[in-house]
């Protein structure tokens, strides 16, 4: 297990490596640059255009750029954010929980929802309730997230105003009791969350579903059947243990996908976590910003697919090298 | 007495043994399974208006605006059969022409990206050994920038992408699930008998990946390129709705819905309308991918 981790670790740290390399070209590669004035027509003064690039270090040769910024990144060091004035470190770690605590309630809420809704339809695989399920699952999936955030946006703000439309916190939250600021907190993160709680409780409860449909027939599901276990327990004790795996390598490998859908969320929410900082820095030009964000995606999709392995190891010792 | 290369003898073989090409399988499939037949037809008839419309109406009367004040936000009517825009533009119009613009997008780069993917996983996964490992760990680190970041950082780097750039971006960014899934199955393909005896009899390298492996991987790729249809539908539509994709005055589905949002709750047809569109197409493309998937047995895809 050891060994296993070992060389995960060390491939997640090759990935984030090229990664890194791969935002820095990508930057690089495209024209003008954060001091060439914006495209809209604003123009910057070239004497201090030229100023602020080798202050930036931007003038100098690119290898030498690239060595530098992979030297900095070895100690943690990302530069300074050019919109902020401040190291994008810190830009990125005010960004972070938020965007976290939003992916994580999503993930846990579309984890236990889309297990259950899957492990239902299969219990009574074939009946209407089955086909119903199914095919509003079909249709969530294919929903884009930021027509059902906007969605949510106009039931649960405009028509039935019941919940707050952005942000993280009520203006007053500073004034409310402790209870009271939990729940401020809680009611400012539905929305987002449920917006991408409901597409990935689709998705999972059709994988699930599935996976489900898969063990079924297999020996030790007969051989419960046998021993006169009842249906639902057969399907809720035996069949769905086995089921989990590729769910939970489902739920890991989609990570990508909800830090995407994130973006367009906290777009719709103004939810001021990592998806409205790059889609800011990207627009200002802020090289380091962006290739910072790149990368923190990056890391903490690597992170996910590590636990993910580690978790799938440990439940199931067939994975586990020798 | 002719003589007949035996590697020929032994491809002819093969095309009696699998005398129904993918394709031939894909679409009798379609046609057993109801909902994935749904789709097919409503995806043919969205599809036809696209490519007819144009050629009955002017190209730029989607862009047309006849009078500016009088005509503006009016409801759904006879002459405006979905009501008319912010800009006094006709709705059903736009949405006609954003029908173009999405579904060529969205079938062009899919095009892209299932094509440079089968070609870099078929390398990779042929190569083998290092050249192989080195590849797939590319496409890790690809994989591992979430796409949506990938998009707009480049969407904003290069500003004002042109239709062809957004394409390109599109299936640039799109191609890298395809390459892994093509690697897996030609790796395992190429330790098969099958290959062997060509190869003993003389095969060269090319032939062996183009005509015994290659044919093995369409139906999954033809799978996942369906699934990705959907997606970029959807991808493209969010970017436009950031003010990152489809420029305007060009009309796409994202940047039409996105025209509505400013004075949504009153003028609800143009968001509905749009949004319609764009919920029942990527509809109807799920359901034909999953009846593909079904009927191609193409299970090792996770679904969407």
């Amino acid at each position: 297990m050891r060994r296993f981790l070992a060389r995960r670790l060390a491939h997640g740290a090759a990935v984030i490596v090229i990664a890194a390399s791969l935002s820095f070209a990508l930057v690089h590669l495209a024209p003008g640059d954060p001091f060439s004035g914006s495209p809209d027509g604003f123009a910057i003064d070239p004497e201090t255009a030229r100023i602020r690039r080798s202050e930036y270090g931007l003038d100098r040769p690119l290898l030498q750029q690239y060595l530098a910024f992979m030297g900095h990144l070895a100690v943690g060091d990302l530069g300074r954010s050019i919109r902020h004035g401040r190291p994008v470190s810190a830009v990125l770690a005010d960004a972070l929980p938020h965007t976290v605590l939003l992916m994580g309630t999503a993930l846990l809420l579309s984890f236990a929802g889309g297990v259950t809704l899957g492990a239902w339809q299969a219990a009574r695989r074939g009946s209407r309730a089955d086909r119903v399920a199914g095919t509003t699952s079909l249709v969530v999936v294919s929903l884009p997230e930021f027509w059902l955030g906007l969605v949510l946006l106009l039931v649960f703000v405009y028509k039935v105003p019941i919940l707050p439309g952005g942000g993280v916190v009520d203006l007053m939250h500073d004034s409310l009791s402790p209870a009271g600021k939990l729940l401020d907190r809680a009611r400012h993160l539905a929305l987002p969350s449920l917006t991408l709680a409901l597409l990935g409780t689709a998705t999972i409860a059709r994988y699930q579903r599935a996976a489900l449909l898969d063990v079924l027939p297999q020996d030790f599901v007969r051989t419960a059947r046998a021993k006169g276990v009842a249906e639902r327990w057969v399907i809720y004790r035996h069949a769905l243990r086995n089921a989990l795996l590729p769910t939970i390598v489902l739920a890991g490998l989609s990570l990508p996908t909800l830090l995407g859908g994130a973006v367009f969320v906290e777009q719709v929410f103004s939810w001021p976590g990592m998806g409205s900082e790059a889609a800011a820095a990207f627009s200002a030009r802020d090289y380091p910003l962006v290739v910072g964000a790149a990368l923190l995606g990056a890391v903490m999709v690597v992170i996910g697919s590590l636990i993910t392995d580690v978790l799938h190891a440990a439940v199931d010792p067939r994975v586990r090298p020798r | 007495m002719t003589t007949v290369r035996l590697d020929q003898l032994e491809v002819r073989e093969g095309v009696a043994i699998g005398s129904s090409s993918p394709w031939q399988t894909a679409l009798r499939a379609l046609a057993r399974d109801r909902s994935a037949l749904v789709g097919a037809i409503v995806i043919a008839i969205i599809a036809m208006v696209a490519i007819v419309t144009p050629l009955v109406f002017p190209d730029d009367y989607c862009i047309a605006q006849p009078d500016i004040i009088g005509l503006k936000n009016i409801p759904p009517s006879f002459t405006h059969p979905l009501g008319t825009d912010k800009f006094s533009r006709d709705v059903l119009a736009r949405l006609i022409c954003g029908a173009r613009v999405s579904l060529s997008i969205a079938f062009l780069s899919v095009l892209v990206a299932a094509t440079v993917g089968t070609v870099y996983g078929a390398i990779a996964g042929y190569l083998g050994g290092i050249a192989d490992s080195l590849l797939m760990r590319l496409v890790d680190a690809l994989l591992a920038i979430p796409r949506v970041l990938l998009l707009i950082a480049v969407a904003t780097l290069w500003n004002r992408l042109e239709i062809t750039g957004l394409i390109l971006l599109l299936g640039l960014t799109g191609w890298f699930g395809v390459s892994r899934l093509v690697r897996t199955l030609v790796a395992s393909a190429r330790h098969d008998e099958f290959v062997a005896a060509a190869r003993a009899l003389g095969a060269s390298d090319l032939r062996i990946l183009g005509q015994h492996i290659l044919p093995r991987v369409v139906s999954p790729v033809l799978v996942a390129a369906t699934l990705g249809i959907g997606n970029v539908i959807v991808i493209e539509a969010g970017l436009t709705y950031l003010g990152m994709g489809v420029q305007p005055p060009r009309a796409s589905w994202g940047s039409i819905f996105y025209d509505g949002v400013e004075y949504f709750p009153s003028v609800w047809w143009v968001c509905v309308f749009a949004g319609a569109a764009l919920v029942v197409t990527v509809l109807a493309v799920n359901l034909v991918a999953d009846g593909l998937r079904e009927a191609l047995d193409a299970r090792q895809l996770p679904p969407r």
